[in-house]
């Protein structure tokens, strides 16, 4: 129980710290939304005045992050000058597909990442694993801009993905069925791009830890009493192998995250991407903020969930028994 | 002796490809700000050496391109006119390096201008911008690793060396930073900054902001490689004979820490690379007309470029050679400190 308040202090901190942080940032701002307010001729120097008495953004820096903090425990967590809305619930819809894009993506290259990197392990030197080193040290050379935009100009010029936006013209009239299938053709392209962009990196570290494990003498005892192959790798081998890929599962819903934005921008896939930049631009110094903070939010849960599998998974950390 | 190989040929390789950016001005066949508005996105030419009677020429050359009737981008190859490649031609003024006042190009045409990677909007040769837009994006790329890594080893050589509350008020801090996914903290720290700059100002404000996002995994690797050295019975020794810390650090302690100022170097400066490209791309970084490559693939962000002129795509593969270089030198850097081992568990890559 301790280990996981130990935990959930650590993301507490770092979630505090990444808002002070922000703030912080924010002060070194030349200009705000009100600025480029006031270069409009048809709004008068009053109602830009009133505006920022309204939202306080002369005040000092702790003052502002202290109604910052209350109203963020109404659920509003400041607000858009843009959007004239609370920052809460526009970020949750944005944050609902960036979501649904990261975390299938992440599904989908561990599943890639766990046999391939098994299958680079046990044939260690020999052409398979020669042929996977140089294909992910090739895709570890392409960045994701690059990625991105070249899968872009594929689906475009072939018709083989549908392009920009989750869902299609018309989508409303759908059957639920029909919806779902939509959105998945969406999903399609920028999921790939995301996947290829994470999966070299996972498949070296399972490579890596795979083989460590392979050469242990447990190992070879249990391949001489004559366990099958497969159950070997994926029950003995990939089980002791299983700390440090956990840890990375954490680390990888971060990465994949930092990817999503500039994914999500390229491919016009609605999520926080698109409205952080469309804030950034704009001045919309609240849900930069927020943005920031909903991404470090889901990264927090990423980690949090890794210790929670590694409590499960590794003995030492459940009896407070540390290896040495 | 095959490890020490490895590595001389990967420096080889990086100083081809830096020399062959570095010197632009001659690679390139034109300026890259020159436009010739008649030719607005004219495809890749084909350089060609047999011509339309299936003569075989000695020389290369290709065929100029024209407007096809009643069209405004589409080109047809004039094939009556072969126009030959001249090689080492006089053309354009430009500084070699910055410095040296020529006018001599690798390669050029007389009767028509030669548009190797087509043109863009302007009818401004890719080919000599992409040349021109890596020094900017490149250079970007060596400050900024060079920004981070000067705050990398202070921050990171301070915490080991003294130690106690230092030590751990800039480790908590460098522990936010690691955690952060580093486009979103790259975003944050930009979004503070002015939107609309000059070119220069603009340069220097993402180099200074790139540079401080990254400076948080060196300095943890820095005040690892401290920490250990400053134990070590020659360092204990000097101290002994009075040496004063600057000293210490100076002569004995920071030394230690070059081969992970290496690899990091290694690792980093692609990374900034692409940071640049990023924030570029995304009009936050250096904007028109000076080319980088980040912004010289903005312009596929509309989806007509995007559809019918696929060569606006090419800036982005210019990016590639050279990462895969940087990737191999830090693995031989690796291989050389025997440190490859652990940066390969602890996930020494771009994460």
């Amino acid at each position: 129980m301790r280990y996981f308040l130990r935990r959930l202090m650590q993301a507490a901190f770092l979630l505090t710290g990444v808002s002070m942080l922000t703030f912080l940032f924010s002060t070194l701002a030349p200009g705000n939304y009100f600025d480029e307010m006031r270069l409009n001729p048809q709004i008068s120097a009053e109602t830009v005045a009133a505006l920022r008495a309204q939202y306080q953004v002369d005040r000092p820096l702790p003052v502002r992050y202290a109604r910052w903090v209350s109203s963020l425990l109404h659920g509003e967590m400041g607000f858009s000058f843009a959007y004239n809305s609370p920052v809460a619930p526009l970020l949750w819809v944005r944050a609902r597909n960036t979501l649904l894009l990261t975390l299938t993506s992440t599904l989908i290259a561990w599943a890639l990442a766990l046999p391939l990197g098994l299958w680079g392990a046990t044939t260690l030197g020999r052409l398979p694993d020669r042929v996977l080193s140089s294909a992910t040290a090739t895709l570890l050379a392409i960045p994701d801009l690059v990625l991105a935009l070249g899968l872009l100009i594929l689906a475009v010029r072939t018709g083989w993905f549908p392009t920009g936006g989750m869902v299609s013209v018309g989508f409303e009239n759908l059957s639920p069925l029909q919806k779902l299938r939509d959105i998945v053709l969406h999903l399609e392209l920028p999921a790939i791009a995301l996947v290829l962009s994470a999966l070299p990196i996972l498949v070296r570290h399972v490579r890596a830890a795979v083989a460590e494990v392979l050469e242990a003498p447990f190992l070879r005892a249990a391949a001489s009493h004559g366990i099958p192959r497969r159950t070997l790798l994926y029950r003995y081998a990939l089980r002791a192998a299983a700390n440090p890929l956990i840890s990375l599962f954490g680390l990888s819903v971060g990465a994949l995250l930092s990817g999503s934005l500039l994914v999500e921008v390229v491919m016009s896939w609605p999520g926080l991407g698109p409205l952080l930049l469309e804030a950034i631009l704009a001045r919309d110094l609240y849900v930069v903020i927020g943005g920031v903070l909903c991404s470090t939010v889901f990264l927090a849960a990423g980690n949090f969930l890794a210790d929670v599998l590694l409590y499960w998974a590794d003995p030492r950390i459940r009896t407070g028994v540390t290896a040495k | 002796m095959t490890q020490r190989y490895g590595l001389k040929g990967w420096l080889l390789a990086l100083a081809v490809l830096h020399g062959i950016v570095a010197c632009a001005g001659f690679f390139a066949p034109y300026d890259p700000a020159e436009q010739d508005r008649a030719h607005p996105y004219l495809p890749p030419m084909r350089i060609r050496l047999v011509d339309s009677q299936g003569l075989t020429h000695l020389r290369p050359f290709f065929h100029p391109l024209h407007l096809s009737d009643g069209s405004f981008d589409q080109y047809g190859e004039s094939t009556d006119q072969a126009i030959p490649l001249r090689f080492f031609v006089a053309g354009t003024r430009y500084r070699l390096l910055g410095l040296v006042p020529f006018r001599i190009h690798l390669f050029g045409a007389q009767a028509s201008r030669i548009y190797l990677l087509g043109s863009d909007a302007y009818g401004r040769d890719q080919f000599s911008r992409i040349l021109y837009g890596g020094q900017i994006s490149l250079l970007a790329g060596l400050l900024g690793a060079g920004i981070t890594l000067f705050l990398g080893v202070l921050i990171g050589g301070i915490a080991g060396f003294y130690g106690g509350w230092r030590d751990g008020a800039l480790m908590r801090v460098a522990e936010l930073f690691v955690a952060l996914p580093w486009l979103y903290l790259l975003f944050a720290l930009r979004a503070f900054l002015p939107l609309a700059i000059s070119p220069v100002q603009a340069f220097f404000l993402i180099i200074l902001v790139i540079g401080a996002v990254g400076w948080a995994r060196p300095a943890r690797l820095v005040r690892g490689v401290v920490l250990s050295a400053k134990e070590r019975d020659f360092v204990r020794a000097a101290r002994g004979f009075g040496a004063t810390d600057a000293y210490l650090l100076r002569r004995h302690v920071l030394p230690e820490t070059s081969s992970v100022i290496l690899t990091q170097a290694a690792i980093l400066v692609p990374q900034f690379v692409v940071a640049e490209m990023t924030l570029s791309f995304l009009g936050l970084g250096v904007p028109e007309p000076v080319p980088t490559w980040g912004n010289l693939l903005a312009s596929l962000q509309q989806y007509s470029v995007l559809v019918s002129y696929w060569w606006m795509y090419v800036p982005a593969l210019a990016i590639v050679p050279f990462f895969l270089v940087y990737l191999g030198l830090a693995s031989a850097l690796q291989q050389e400190a025997g440190t490859e081992k652990i940066e390969r568990t602890t996930g020494g890559d771009r994460w």
